[in-house]
């Protein structure tokens, strides 16, 4: 599951490195990128969800802000905007770059947590 | 060819520099280190500001005339001197030139006098009056005058005469004759000199002398006066040369040079011998030049204003430096410049007039002699006055110096003086609290980077391209230290008179970064040429090195390329994805009942009709119309039909073309079907009822129309359109208008037409819109659509063609110069900077396609751009950085071509070097296309407050970290001085303005507007002119086209400056207004409104009866000037104190205190307080 979630992150950060060096224009990137927007948001909270329901509070702690972002990311949008990424903005105001440091912080979010979820899940064998 | 023209647009100084190249330029370039800055300065002012031009003209034509002057060396003994002293009015300017040139007489006045009669020769239109008197005095002393023009340049801009002059060679020149009463030739030399002065008045001759002496010397190095100087040079040393060149430009420099200067020649002669003959005895001096010099230096800042503002035309850019350098420096100040100077000599003179000023305060120590004949002009300005006679004491300390190095080395002297002083003038401290009277009686001119001089000469013209910062920090954090913004101003598709176009089948350039070849390249030897913004060293191609110009082999550093800031290249066909696309039309047309109503259609209709033949094109163009209320009406144009056949399409849901071939048609070939249905339009929906408008699907379906070609939509709306895909809702309520905390709604309401305006831009479709209503139409979200496909938005607010003449008149005239522009197709603009800038935000209407490529489906000369850059790295081993904008795009007739600007700035490292750079214009451009995106983004209190917040935090870095001495008061360097005007003007514009009721869609117009206009005009509508004009006369008025145009100086706005007696005129960009006073001068009700009394002014006067009187010609040729000098039409309304404008003429008086906001003291007050904290 957290393979997925790394493979998910990458691809932010390959297409907006790819529009820093201008391989791609910047409305096909960011129709890109807003399509795993809401995917990403809805799987976040589902997981947190689950580690809540299933009472891994240490689990559940490290992925509640994550999900909370997403969601206050997604809500600050404003009217006339198209989605998180909006092509005709994502070059002002070093948009670009924060994007893209989000972007990694994420990953190594997502890095972490992988080997968390491994090792819980090898412990979880043992134990059984 | 061109390219000269091109040149002589940046400015004259650089041509003439250009002249002098050959020989003179070791001297110059070496100076210029040093010197540069001044020199920088000052000659960019006068290219820069069109009125500027008037002193350089003077420069040129004096160097000719006045060689001859010789005399003056003869004079300058004269005790003739001290009466000229009274010159230095003019001071500035002259002073430094006149000195150089007085001590140079001594040595050289042999020299210059050989030159002088090779002279005449050269000059020959201006030289044939001069010549006849070879010699001498008589003769010379009207060459004198031209030399007084030269001197001008400075002096000009302070005094009318020299001014337009200047512009015009040829009608200043007249004007010089008068004066020249002669009264110089016994003083001759004198006079010469004293030009400057003459500058003020007829002295002129006096300059004569300046210029000789001039010529000897290095004048022609100094370049200061790159025009007089060089003159006097070539004469001099190849009088061939200088005759030959014209100034202007800096390649063709040297045969513009002779053109303009012959006209100059045989005025400056007539004014400068009468000039001489009054000065002398008293005339300047007059009890102004008696004032010691030290009084004169203290007074220049004060008094110069009130002077100036007397003077009116003479004041210009020039004077208000003037101010500064001579209260900030001193007397001491001077004479450390002098010397400065001599090693300098080179650059000075171009310099400000102001800073000239300055010198001469300092000079007196030991140029007496030559100041001297400075004074013989002044009579013109008493504060000028008053500055020469400081002058005069301090030459003759001076002069001994110089004897020793001679003549040439006073020049050096003088250029540098004016150098230095420029340097210190930009930073000279002023204390905000107490000098009341900082504007500029002229427009203030763009500053000068300081380069050397045969970088800037070449530079790209300020009006093209312009930093924030004219000295680029070398750090980020240098940057932020400063609290400035750093940022370029486009307006890349300007009109240009002239423009050197190359057509090449290889366009030179980087091979990695792709930058044009460009003048600030640097050659390592005939081969090889390394690139200024990436360092790669390239191969010049074989074919670049054949120069077309100058029809010679192996010179490839003289080819128009490389002489040209600005440059067309006829792109070849890589430059083509697909065959350049034929210039295409749609126009797009509201005609629910609501639009028949404002009756727009008839206007419309008839302007095209008019203008249909000059619709750019050729023989591909082609057009189309759509109509749509509830439902899209398209018309079947095709050729064969008797007539326009109506199709009309009521599924506004799934919009489909009903023909699609024969919807956009040929224009020559079926113009007679189109001009039936312009014709016919107006009646077609008379009686409509429906009051729906589907705006969105006609867009749609114009878009589909146009996706196969690109090309250009215009459509015109008059109402919220709210039906079928993109409408929407009101969102206004106009009873928060004025007490609304802060003002929502000022992003758009849905992404729909941003996505349409992307999808438009992708297929090369810009949409230009036309709102024409009275009521709320949202354009926060209609205006996506244009802004991003690089489009323009026109605003008419209450249109009405019975109640509302004055917008129709302004619709009109928008519309005819609409259909009539330039207009490029399927436009790409990308901006390059030196490897270690990058750019960060953009401003404008465009779709950014990647970091630094804009998309513009249509670009027209009418838009201006703006980004802010960021440093990346630092730039620690380099002296100057480069900026290229280079704009692709198909011309109307179908060829590809690519305009290339380039523009070169020096690298500094110390805050100082920053603050003496900035320029005030375009910073305050540049936060007010920030605070929009800020009250977009965050609120309009946010950006109200980023605004203060940026006032405060550059005038607290400037005292914190620049100023040694620290004092009470508001102080800030003098190039900022204007800066918390224009932020206080700012924050009472309509975009940011609270407290005052003001409808959602003016505000987001006018922000449109800051975004879009090109920098002269968003100051305009920043910080509005206030001219007085009941009292215009032709002193120091521009003479253009056969046509007086007066220039009265500029107001402050403030009540206080408007008086009862007298008319005023508000120029507000869009808007004028002229605003009457209850016991305005009988006279001028009569002469120019052509009504009896006050009371019978009309309410509703829109335009100014055309009267055969001299009051009335002059009236309407200044507001037509000024209307001339922008592509959109201000209207014009005539008001009284009981007309509805008042209250929007009142609100531009930003210098007062209102209900809701501060007053500009109050403003500077809490500046202070903040600053102090």
């Amino acid at each position: 599951m957290n393979l997925i979630w790394c493979k998910v992150l990458q691809l932010p950060i390959i297409t907006l490195s790819d529009l820093e060096c201008d391989y791609i224009n910047a409305r096909a990137c960011c129709s890109k990128l807003n399509k795993w927007v809401i995917p990403e948001m809805v799987g976040q909270c589902l997981s947190t969800m689950l580690m809540l329901v299933s009472m891994h509070w240490f689990i559940f702690l490290l992925n509640l802000p994550v999900a909370v972002w997403n969601i206050y990311r997604y809500a600050k949008v404003p009217m006339g905007n198209m989605g998180v990424f909006d092509p005709t903005e994502i070059h002002n105001r070093g948009q670009l770059k924060s994007h893209m440091k989000e972007a990694m912080i994420k990953l190594g979010y997502h890095l972490l947590c992988f080997f968390i979820y491994l090792y819980s899940m090898i412990l979880a064998l043992i134990n059984d | 060819m061109s390219t000269a023209g091109f040149n002589s647009q940046n400015g004259t100084g650089q041509g003439q520099a250009y002249a002098n190249g050959p020989s003179q330029n070791p001297v110059a370039l070496q100076q210029l280190p040093g010197v540069s800055y001044g020199m920088t300065h000052q000659p960019n002012y006068s290219p820069m500001q069109a009125k500027a031009p008037a002193p350089p003209g003077p420069g040129l034509y004096p160097s000719g005339p006045y060689q001859p002057v010789p005399p003056v060396s003869s004079y300058q003994p004269v005790p003739p001197v001290s009466s000229y002293q009274p010159v230095p009015p003019v001071s500035s300017y002259q002073p430094g030139p006149p000195l150089t040139s007085y001590p140079a007489s001594p040595g050289q006045p042999l020299l210059t006098r050989p030159p002088m009669g090779g002279l005449p020769s050269h000059t020959p239109p201006q030289s044939a009056s001069p010549s006849p008197g070879p010699r001498l005095p008589p003769a010379q002393a009207t060459p004198p005058p031209p030399s007084v023009s030269s001197s001008s340049y400075y002096q000009n801009p302070q005094q009318p005469q020299p001014m337009a002059p200047s512009w015009q060679y040829n009608t200043a020149p007249p004007p010089m004759g008068p004066p020249a009463s002669m009264s110089t030739p016994p003083r001759g030399p004198v006079a010469n000199h004293v030009n400057p002065a003459v500058s003020s008045t007829a002295p002129p001759p006096p300059s004569s002398a300046v210029y000789t002496s001039a010529p000897p010397a290095h004048v022609s190095h100094s370049a200061t006066q790159p025009p007089g100087p060089r003159m006097p040079p070539t004469s001099a040393h190849g009088y061939t040369q200088p005759g030959t060149v014209p100034p202007p430009m800096n390649p063709m420099a040297p045969h513009t040079y002779q053109p303009s200067r012959a006209p100059y020649g045989p005025p400056p002669t007539g004014p400068p011998p009468t000039m001489k003959a009054t000065p002398p005895p008293t005339g300047p001096p007059m009890g102004n030049a008696t004032p010691p010099p030290p009084k004169a230096v203290a007074q220049c800042g004060g008094v110069v204003n009130s002077t100036l503002s007397p003077t009116e035309p003479d004041c210009q850019e020039g004077d208000i430096e003037c101010p500064g350098t001579v209260a900030g420096n001193g007397p001491q100040a001077p004479n450390s410049y002098n010397h400065v100077d001599n090693k300098m000599a080179g650059l000075p003179q171009p310099g400000p007039p102001g800073r000239h000023l300055g010198h001469y305060p300092s000079l007196p120590p030991g140029y007496q002699n030559t100041s001297t004949p400075h004074n013989t002009t002044s009579p013109m300005h008493p504060a000028m006055q008053a500055a020469t006679q400081p002058y005069t004491q301090a030459p003759q300390p001076y002069q001994q110096p110089p004897g020793g190095p001679g003549p040439a080395q006073l020049s050096p002297s003088l250029a540098a003086m004016s150098l230095q002083s420029s340097t210190p003038e930009a930073l000279r401290v002023v204390n905000l609290l107490q000098e009341r009277n900082l504007l500029p009686p002229r427009p203030i001119p763009a500053p000068t980077p300081c380069l050397p001089q045969d970088l800037q000469k070449i530079n790209c013209n300020p009006e093209v391209f312009r930093s924030t910062l004219t000295s680029i920090p070398q750090t980020q954090s240098l940057l932020n230290k400063a609290k400035m913004p750093l940022g370029l101003l486009l307006h890349p598709f300007k009109d240009l008179s002239q423009l050197p176009v190359v057509t090449s089948s290889t366009i030179v350039r980087c091979r990695s970064c792709r930058t044009y070849i460009n003048p600030f390249v640097s050659f390592l030897d005939q081969r090889r040429w390394k690139c200024n913004l990436c360092y790669r060293v390239n191969d010049v191609p074989e074919e670049f090195m054949y120069n077309p110009v100058s029809r010679s082999y192996g010179e490839p550093h003289k080819r128009p390329e490389v002489q040209n800031a600005t440059i067309e290249f006829i792109a070849p066909s890589e430059y083509m994805l697909r065959p350049p696309q034929p210039a295409v039309y749609l126009f797009v047309l509201d005609v629910s009942h609501n639009a028949v109503e404002t009756g727009y259609l008839n206007v419309f209709c008839q302007s095209l009709l008019d203008n249909i033949n000059a619709l750019p094109g050729d023989s591909r163009t082609k057009v189309g119309f759509i109509t749509f209320d509830s439902t899209i009406h398209f018309y079947n144009l095709q050729e064969g039909l008797s007539q326009p056949q109506m199709l009309i399409v009521s599924d506004i849901e799934d919009i489909f073309l009903p023909t699609p071939d024969s919807l956009l048609v040929n224009l020559n070939e079926c113009k007679e079907l189109v001009q039936d249905l312009l014709k016919s339009l107006p009646t077609l929906f008379e009686k409509t009822m429906e009051t729906q408008s589907a705006l969105g699907s006609a867009l749609q379906a114009a878009f589909k129309l146009l996706s196969p070609t690109g090309g250009r939509m215009s459509v015109f709306q008059t109402q919220l359109p709210n039906l079928g895909v993109g409408a929407l809702q009101s969102r206004e309520d106009p009873n928060q208008r004025a007490s609304a905390k802060d003002i929502q709604h000022l992003s758009p309401a849905t992404d729909f037409y941003k996505k349409l305006a992307l999808d438009c831009s992708g297929q090369q479709v810009a949409v230009d819109l036309f709102l024409l209503s009275s009521q709320y139409c949202d354009l926060a979200s209609l205006g996506c659509i244009s802004r991003y496909s690089a489009g323009s938005v026109y605003y008419y607010p209450s249109y009405h063609h019975q109640h509302n003449p004055a917008q129709v008149e302004c619709f009109q005239k928008d519309l005819k110069r609409y259909i009539t522009r330039k207009i490029g197709f399927e436009a790409v603009m990308r901006i390059r900077c030196t490897k270690g800038l990058s750019i960060h935000t953009f401003h404008g209407n465009f779709f950014v396609r990647s970091t630094d490529l804009l998309s513009l489906p249509n670009v027209n000369p009418d838009a201006g751009f703006a980004v802010q850059m960021s440093i990346e790295e630092n730039l620690d081993d380099m002296q100057v950085v480069s900026f290229q904008a280079a704009l692709l795009y198909t011309s109307s007739k179908g060829e590809r071509r690519i305009r290339v600007h380039t523009l070169c700035l020096p690298v500094v490292n110390s805050l100082s070097d920053i603050f003496a750079g900035a320029d005030v214009q375009a910073i305050s451009g540049l936060l007010a296309c920030m605070a929009v995106d800020r009250s977009v983004t965050a609120s309009l209190s946010d950006a109200r407050d980023a605004m203060t917040n940026a006032a405060i935090d550059s005038l607290t870095s400037y005292r914190q970290s620049v100023l040694t001495i620290q004092q009470p008061g508001l102080l800030a360097p003098a190039c900022l001085r204007l800066f918390p005007l224009f932020i206080l003007a700012l924050l009472k514009q309509k975009s940011f303005r609270t407290g005052t009721s003001t409808r959602l869609d003016d505000r987001v117009f006018a922000m449109c507007q800051l975004k879009y206009q090109p920098l002269a005009y968003a100051m305009l509508m920043i910080h509005p002119s206030l001219y007085r004009i009941d009292d215009l006369t032709d002193e120091g008025a521009l003479n253009i086209s056969e046509r007086t145009i007066p220039q009265p100086i500029l107001l402050q706005l403030s009540v206080e400056k408007l008086s009862r007696e007298a008319a005023f005129l508000m120029d507000a960009g869009t808007v004028m207004y002229l605003w009457i006073g209850r016991n305005c001068n009988p006279n001028f009700l009569s002469q120019v409104l052509g009504v009896p009394s006050y009371a019978s002014v009309p309410d509703n006067l829109f335009m100014l009866p055309e009267l055969d009187t001299a009051e009335s010609q002059r009236t309407r040729a200044f507001i037509g000037w000024l209307r001339d000098q922008r592509p959109f039409f201000p209207s014009l309304r005539v008001i009284r104190d009981e007309s509805q404008w008042k209250a929007s003429f009142m609100q531009n008086m930003i210098e007062d205190r209102t209900e809701s906001a501060l007053s500009y003291y109050e403003f500077l007050l809490h500046l202070q307080q903040q600053i102090s904290k």
